[in-house]
């Protein structure tokens, strides 16, 4: 198998991450040196092994539905880089 | 008399309650010697004159039944500290300050511990040598130019170099152990589940484990005890009795069995490996254990298993980064193009590698062929070691594949560093707590690293082999202070 730089720029789409056409390139080559080294999973059949999801063997706890927090609104925008009363702030998404 | 920054923990804090010493002279030591040793990189972050203050009001008001009274301790960089710059080690979190702390954190503070400065790390922990950290690669204070380990490498250098006393750490394939290791010093990673994972910068949920780091195994033990706690704030934290662990601790292990697994004789392994790792079995029979083969059959699947689990969780983890809550925004034409810049501007090298690599693996088409497999493939590598505690109490392996490697050495190859992490992964896809002491040097006079692998929870018994086998090794690492100013 192997990722091709077409695969890399659609999957930097879905990463949300600009690429460069030569970092592309570059990222292209050490995805499949990676993808060569992860393949020898491939060795082993596991068709009948249940997937380990959680080490942590506990179902989740449930706590009461009630707020536990005083009005922390002012701490949630403190570091956001724009913001506007009280609201985050981005580029226009509407035409 | 001996410096006090070379005295351990328990020295430290058995001085401080016998009264013949002040919490500010202890801070005022750290501090001046972490200032002369800038070359090191260690500190992302500083906390010198708050830490200076605070010293001194614990001193005019001392509580001596607290665990941690009046020691200053310098904390890795992923923890977040209220009000405290936490960067992760990433130029996309260079202004980010916490408006809450880390559960960890401030379990060390409510027992009198004091913040010196945030360490180092690789960025978000993705790393083995500290060369992927935004703020530039951390010196080893054994030699110069040598990497201190990673991702916990500022914590290991500042520990190895005397400027705290203990740290704390995140392991997440082996970044507790590793750079314990690599610089002579004792690193723990406890059972997952056991210390909570609130307020520590996330990299990969399933797998990260905040521990202790320090110069010996009795001052783990003791930041163990204060760090390890049930938090309703981590809904993996887990609700068991925990240990005294430092007074419980013994070098009483007659009778207790080791593993010692035959699948770590990794091919191209260099000799002074292998004999550290007989004289270890030696040193344990020594200490009055007795030693058993075992097989973990799965072992060498755990590594690429590794890297498709590990990136997977980051990448959905990172995903949180769009400069819009907090963190760094670059500026862009429209909502994407503003995300996308961002995260192109804002993640390093190696960690947009992994974001790639865990979108890749969970995208559309390659979840079952990778991310599925990988988990299966997991609960295999976890049943070898169920299998093998049938029959041990714990297992020996050496920590690491080489000793310290050169600064750039291996940078421009993932591959190479990843199989840095191969004796270490293992004991973070199965969950359980294992142990890094130094136990000898190679050719070069680097130190090398034994690890102890141990039962779910059963922390005292990994700290107690380590303790009777490092009485018995008796390793002192020989630092020269060639970076002092």
């Amino acid at each position: 198998m192997s990722i091709d730089l077409k695969t890399v720029k659609h999957i930097s789409k879905l990463a949300r991450i600009s690429l460069e056409e030569k970092k592309a390139e570059k990222l292209a080559d050490d995805m499949n040196s990676i993808f060569e080294f992860i393949e020898k999973l491939n060795e082993l059949k596991t068709e009948d092994v249940e997937p380990l999801t959680s080490i942590a063997e506990t179902t989740l706890r449930f706590r009461e539905d009630k707020i536990t927090s005083d009005n922390i609104r002012e701490k949630i925008l403190k570091n956001s880089p724009e913001k506007n009363d009280d609201f985050f702030v981005v580029p226009k998404v509407v035409e | 008399m001996t410096e006090i920054t070379s005295l351990s923990l328990f020295e430290l804090i058995k001085n401080i309650k016998g009264k013949k010493i002040s919490s500010n002279e202890i801070a005022k030591s750290f501090v001046d010697r972490s200032e002369k040793s800038k070359k090191l990189n260690t500190y992302v972050t500083e906390n010198f004159e708050n830490c200076l203050k605070l010293s001194k009001e614990f001193d005019n008001n001392p509580n001596f039944d607290l665990k941690l009274p009046g020691i200053p301790i310098a904390v890795k960089d992923l923890f977040c500290t209220n009000e405290l710059r936490t960067t992760a080690g990433s130029n996309i979190l260079n202004n980010f300050v916490p408006t809450y702390e880390s559960t960890v954190t401030q379990n060390i503070w409510n027992e009198g511990g004091i913040l010196l400065g945030k360490l180092n790390c690789d960025e978000f922990a993705m790393g083995s040598s500290n060369e992927t950290s935004f703020f530039g690669n951390v010196q080893n204070p054994i030699a110069k130019d040598l990497v201190p380990g990673g991702s916990s490498g500022g914590s290991s250098s500042a520990v190895a170099a005397n400027l705290t006393p203990v740290t704390i750490g995140t392991d997440t394939g082996g970044s507790i152990r590793q750079p314990a290791s690599f610089t002579g010093t004792v690193g723990l990673k406890p059972t997952y589940g056991s210390c909570s994972r609130y307020g520590i910068v996330a990299f990969a949920s399933s797998l990260d484990q905040a521990g202790p780091m320090s110069k010996d195994v009795k001052d783990s033990s003791i930041l163990l005890e204060v760090i390890s706690s049930f938090d309703k704030k981590d809904s993996t934290s887990i609700d068991f009795k925990r240990n005294n662990y430092s007074s419980e601790l013994t070098r009483n292990i007659k009778g207790i069995k080791i593993g010692i697994p035959k699948e770590y004789r990794v091919d191209g392994m260099p000799d002074e490996i292998e004999s550290l790792w007989k004289k270890g079995i030696e040193y344990a029979k020594d200490c009055g254990a007795e030693i058993i083969d075992i097989s973990l059959p799965h072992t060498s699947y755990a590594l690429p298993t590794y890297y498709i689990v590990a990136p997977a969780e980051a990448s959905s983890n990172l995903a949180r980064y769009d400069g819009v809550k907090y963190g760094l925004r670059s500026s862009g034409e429209s909502l994407i193009d503003m995300y996308e810049k961002t995260r192109s501007e804002g993640f390093g090298e190696e960690v947009k590698r992994r974001i790639m690599i865990g979108t890749y693996v969970l995208s559309s088409g390659y979840y079952d062929a990778y991310y599925l497999k990988a988990q299966k493939v997991r609960q295999l590598i976890k049943q070898d070691f169920d299998q093998a505690y049938n029959k041990v109490d714990a297992i020996l392996t050496p920590s690491t594949p080489s000793s310290a490697f050169k600064i750039g050495e291996k940078s421009n190859d993932p591959v190479s560093m990843y199989l840095n992490d191969i004796f270490t992964v293992p004991v973070n896809l199965a969950g359980l707590p294992g142990i890094s002491i130094p136990a000898g040097t190679d050719k070069n006079n680097y130190p090398l690293g034994l690890q102890i692998i141990g039962k779910p929870f059963d922390e005292q018994t990994v700290l107690n082999i380590a303790y009777s086998m490092e009485e018995k090794i008796n390793y002192k690492n020989n630092i020269t202070d060639w970076w002092m100013e």
